[in-house]
């Protein structure tokens, strides 16, 4: 026990081991690369053409959100690594995504409830994060934004679209709705090292965006009669590593080639 | 390629403020030979339609700001550009582009520098740009949001799908000439 302790904190990767700004950037590279891969699930699987190409082109829009913030992470670390060390060789518990984000894809009503919840978030947030005084994550942000106010559109009008379509897409929008309440408490939940970076200006206080996240969600829905609640139970420890049963099962299909042939090349 | 856009941006008062704020910052640059270089580099996806025309191009520089242009070839060239959107799998083959320009034109050392900021908009395009995504069947993106079909220039049309054969456009299927056509995204 004792060495696994000193194992432990003589890991330099450790989630504990990084600063605050390390921390906070592989945090957001992590939402995006996981949920890119979770919509990248669905290519050549999709409903129709067209709506597959659309799915495609939003986790093409999180991968390069997530690069961004890789690149910055691994020069932050300044240990050698590369954005592709750390989104291929990082274990489950080092990983820091909010839970929201690595979920299974489920059925198309749970993987657009699912990305209209996040982008009512994401338009709230990277909206702030462009102030951000770190110029990097300003920048990102800048960018991440304009798409993301793009994605929301489309998010908006598949929901009302199947809550107001047949029994059976209500059925599945009001299903998804209540398995994800349980997960979006964690958008809004800032971790003591991140209130630092509040502090200093480079993060976002995203408990004040808990309100009118809810305002906006909730007028959605019930434009088509549904009564968005927030869950009292909200499940968390994403930030911390500590994650559902799913993501370990999606990183070993992700990480396979990498883990399988070290450095391998396209 | 100067004097067309120096003309361009007297003859039509409706020149975006973005755009002409990107001319004025070129025709200030010492380094003319060098964009007039980078003027054969198209974007992989968009025949005809240059990364100047595009705004992904958004700077090149020299080294030594006070060599003449014949010392030019030996120094370190640095080319920037920003990427249209996040994902634009793109950016690799421009950047091999651009250096393969620049060293056929005799410049050796070349290196391309990715930058955020600004974040690129569609503000950026040149208008040459969008007459040639027109002639690619692809509606540019305008400033009163209309979107013309580029085939019969009718100006009913009805979204099909947000999002095209690339992350920038967007599917349109046109209600007079009933062509499918994409639509460059307003970013």
């Amino acid at each position: 026990m004792e060495a696994a302790m000193k194992a432990k904190a003589a890991n330099p990767f450790a989630i504990e081991q990084q600063s605050p700004l390390s921390r906070f950037v592989l945090g957001l590279a992590d939402d995006a690369l996981v949920l890119s891969h979770r919509l990248s699930q669905w290519c050549s699987k999709a409903p129709y053409l067209e709506e597959d190409i659309a799915l495609s082109n939003v986790a093409l829009d999180y991968i390069g959100r997530a690069r961004m913030f890789y690149q910055y992470a691994a020069e932050i670390e300044g240990k050698g690594r590369n954005e592709d060390d750390l989104a291929y060789l990082r274990d489950e518990r080092q990983y820091t995504n909010l839970l929201i984000h690595e979920l299974p894809k489920g059925d198309f009503a749970f993987t657009m409830v699912r990305q209209f919840l996040v982008d009512v978030f994401y338009n709230m947030y990277l909206e702030k994060l462009v102030s951000s005084t770190d110029l990097t994550v300003a920048a990102v942000a800048a960018k991440a934004v304009k798409e993301t106010r793009y994605h929301l559109k489309r998010s908006e009008l598949w929901i009302t679209q199947l809550s107001q379509g047949t029994d059976e897409s209500r059925q599945r929008i009001l299903r998804a709705l209540d398995e994800l309440k349980d997960f979006t408490g964690e958008l809004f939940e800032v971790l003591d090292w991140e209130a630092q970076l509040v502090k200093t200006g480079v993060a976002v206080d995203r408990s004040i965006l808990q309100a009118p996240w809810d305002a906006h969600v909730q007028k959605l829905l019930a434009a088509s009669a549904i009564d968005y609640q927030d869950s009292k139970l909200q499940i968390r420890g994403g930030r911390n590593g500590i994650h559902t049963e799913h993501l370990g099962q999606m990183l070993c299909e992700m990480q396979y080639l990498q883990r399988s042939y070290p450095k391998m090349n396209w | 390629m100067i004097k067309n856009t120096e003309s361009l941006a007297k003859v039509i008062p409706t020149l975006h403020p973005v755009y002409a704020e990107r001319v004025n910052f070129r025709n200030n640059s010492d380094c003319a030979t060098l964009w007039q270089v980078l003027d054969s580099v198209f974007d992989p996806e968009l025949p005809g339609v240059t990364l100047w025309d595009l705004g992904v191009l958004q700077n090149v520089t020299h080294q030594n700001q006070n060599d003449d242009n014949s010392n030019q070839k030996n120094q370190l060239i640095t080319v920037v550009i920003t990427p249209t959107y996040s994902g634009c799998p793109a950016v690799d083959a421009m950047s091999e582009d651009a250096i393969k320009a620049l060293n056929d034109a005799g410049y050796a050392k070349v290196v391309v520098k990715v930058v955020l900021a600004p974040a690129w908009s569609t503000d950026m395009i040149s208008p040459a740009g969008k007459e040639q995504l027109k002639a690619l069947q692809i509606a540019p993106p305008r400033q009163d949001n209309r979107i013309d079909c580029p085939v019969c220039h009718s100006s009913d049309s009805q979204l099909l799908s947000e999002f095209g054969s690339t992350a920038c456009k967007a599917m349109y299927r046109c209600n007079d000439c009933l062509e499918i056509f994409d639509y460059f995204k307003k970013l």
